[in-house]
């Protein structure tokens, strides 16, 4: 017996996404697989069976002391991000305003660039007292400089053509800003906050593994102090959740806000 | 109807770019004298590259000039260029939509820089652009409509500001043979019908002799080579001397 015809080309679609899924799962299966027969070995110590990394995933899911450590990190991230992007948005304006101002800061924001994460930990715990200050001190320094870039060559970019059509109706500088420039940089400024939330939590945990309290990465900490590898993994899945969770509202934000632009039947 | 009264005039102005005296410093207008009478449709004509555009930066407000004074409407276009709020529009060369907005949002969006009420402002919007045949294409962003499309969301842009002045850059000029004489007449039409002062750039003399009712023919670097004045009334015969006359202008 054949299949209707006009289902063939919905069951097609069908396959091809099934493809694409298993194409997606497959090779987070086989390192699963890998480390679970790894686990029947090797001590609980070096690979731990992945039954006990998603007990204690839940544990931390369950436990409000444990989940606020969570929690406390992804403030800690958002709010660098934020107090970052806020002030390289800022210099960027200034960078592009003037050319003084652009010859003066560009070195210092590459200088910055250069400096390790791991210096402005240091450096954070040598000039501040609180956990706080310092973990946000850490998170702009590592940022700054990557997002007052990418703004600044969005800013530089800008449509002359755009700028003088909207200039030709005499906006004052907030509406000029509202209607014109915010939108038109948005695209750069969303992908800034897709690379830097990558970086950013990768540096929260150095921050926090050496200056914090309390955190995932202090948590990690803990766990390399007694050994615990299931729990070092089930933390740092947390932190692995946040930025996939972070990425996909990103993702969402730009399916809304840029639906005007035009699609390709030929794409890259 | 044409008052004797320029509202945009133009003494000794000049314009260069690079600096005065150096090897580099190009002169795109040299001691320009114009005056534009309120009402008058004045069609700017010359070759590419003659400074047409620069003399239209000047009397926008967007370039200062090097020497003389612009004036419109008795003050100066560049110092007081927030005071011209509203009562200059501008339809450039290209479209220049702003390509997050649909139709509406970018007919509006003059509007918005008049604080003009939401409500208010959507109205005057759907008006224009039902004025000029896009009624159905409101919500359209602009990579959804054709080149003509999205020239009248422009020309509907400038109108909705019920600005006194138009500044108009080659806006046809990128679109096909039968769009652009659809347009310009739709366009001289609007502009006799709302009274508007217009200043219309072209490098087309058939384009010019369609709108203007007068021509000025400039030379490079930008002055005066001939200024002719046009009617409706003004018989094929002349015009075809006047054709005549504008190209042997062009080609010297």
């Amino acid at each position: 017996m054949t299949m209707p015809e006009a289902t063939q080309p919905a069951s097609g679609w069908s396959l091809a996404l099934s493809k694409r899924g298993l194409n997606f799962v497959l090779p987070f299966v086989v390192v699963a697989a890998a480390w679970q027969i790894a686990s029947l070995f090797f001590p609980p110590f070096l690979f731990p069976s992945l039954i006990d990394v998603f007990k204690r995933c839940i544990d931390i899911f369950t436990s409000w002391s444990q989940f606020s450590d969570v929690l406390a990190t992804v403030g800690r991230i958002l709010a660098g991000l934020a107090g970052a992007f806020l002030i390289g948005a800022a210099l960027a304006v200034l960078m592009v305003r003037s050319r003084a101002v652009n010859d003066f800061l560009s070195p210092i924001l590459t200088l910055f660039q250069g400096i390790p994460a791991l210096s402005w930990v240091v450096f954070a715990i040598i000039w501040f007292h609180g956990i706080e200050p310092r973990i946000f001190f850490i998170m702009v320094m590592t940022t700054l400089p990557a997002f007052t870039f990418q703004v600044l060559a969005a800013l530089q970019a800008l449509s002359r053509d755009l700028m003088e059509m909207v200039m030709s109706f005499r906006p004052t500088r907030t509406k000029l800003f509202r209607v014109m420039i915010i939108p038109a940089i948005l695209p750069d400024i969303l992908t800034a906050w897709k690379v830097n939330l990558g970086n950013a939590s990768r540096v929260v945990v150095v921050a926090e593994l050496v200056g914090a309290t309390g955190g995932v990465g202090y948590e990690l900490l803990q766990q390399q102090q007694v050994f615990d590898m299931a729990g070092a993994l089930a933390w740092t899945l947390q932190l692995v959740f946040f930025v996939l969770i972070a990425q996909a509202v990103l993702t969402f934000i730009e399916s809304i806000a840029f639906r005007y632009r035009a699609t390709s039947e030929r794409t890259l | 109807m044409t008052s004797a009264s320029p509202i945009i005039s133009l003494n000794k102005v000049s314009k260069s770019f690079g600096k005065s005296g150096a090897a580099s410093s190009y002169v795109a207008v040299d001691r320009l004298d114009l005056q534009i009478g309120r009402g008058q449709l004045l069609a700017l004509l010359g070759k590419t590259g003659c400074g047409k555009s620069t003399i239209f930066n000047m009397i926008a407000g967007l370039t200062e000039p090097t020497s003389g004074d612009v004036t419109v409407d008795g003050r100066n276009p560049f110092r007081e260029f927030d005071s011209f709020r509203g009562k200059m529009a501008i339809v450039f060369q290209g479209d220049r939509l702003l390509p997050w907005r649909t139709a509406v949002q970018n007919v509006e969006l003059g509007l918005e820089m008049l604080d003009v009420p939401a409500d208010k402002r959507r109205e005057t919007a759907l008006r224009w652009l039902g004025t000029l045949g896009l009624r159905g294409h409101e919500n359209d962003y602009p990579h959804a409509l054709s080149g003509g499309m999205r020239q009248r969301v422009s020309i509907a842009r400038a109108f909705a500001t019920d600005a006194n002045i138009l500044l108009c850059d080659e806006p046809f000029s990128a679109l096909d043979e039968m769009t652009g004489r659809t347009l310009r007449a739709e366009f001289v039409r609007l502009v006799r019908e709302n009274g508007k002062t217009a200043v219309f750039i072209t490098h087309s003399i058939n384009e010019a002799l369609e709108i203007g009712d007068r021509i000025v023919v400039l030379k490079r670097p930008a002055n005066i080579a001939i200024d002719l004045p046009l009617t409706s009334a003004t018989p094929v015969a002349e015009k075809e001397a006047i054709r005549h006359q504008i190209q042997s202008v062009l080609a010297a």
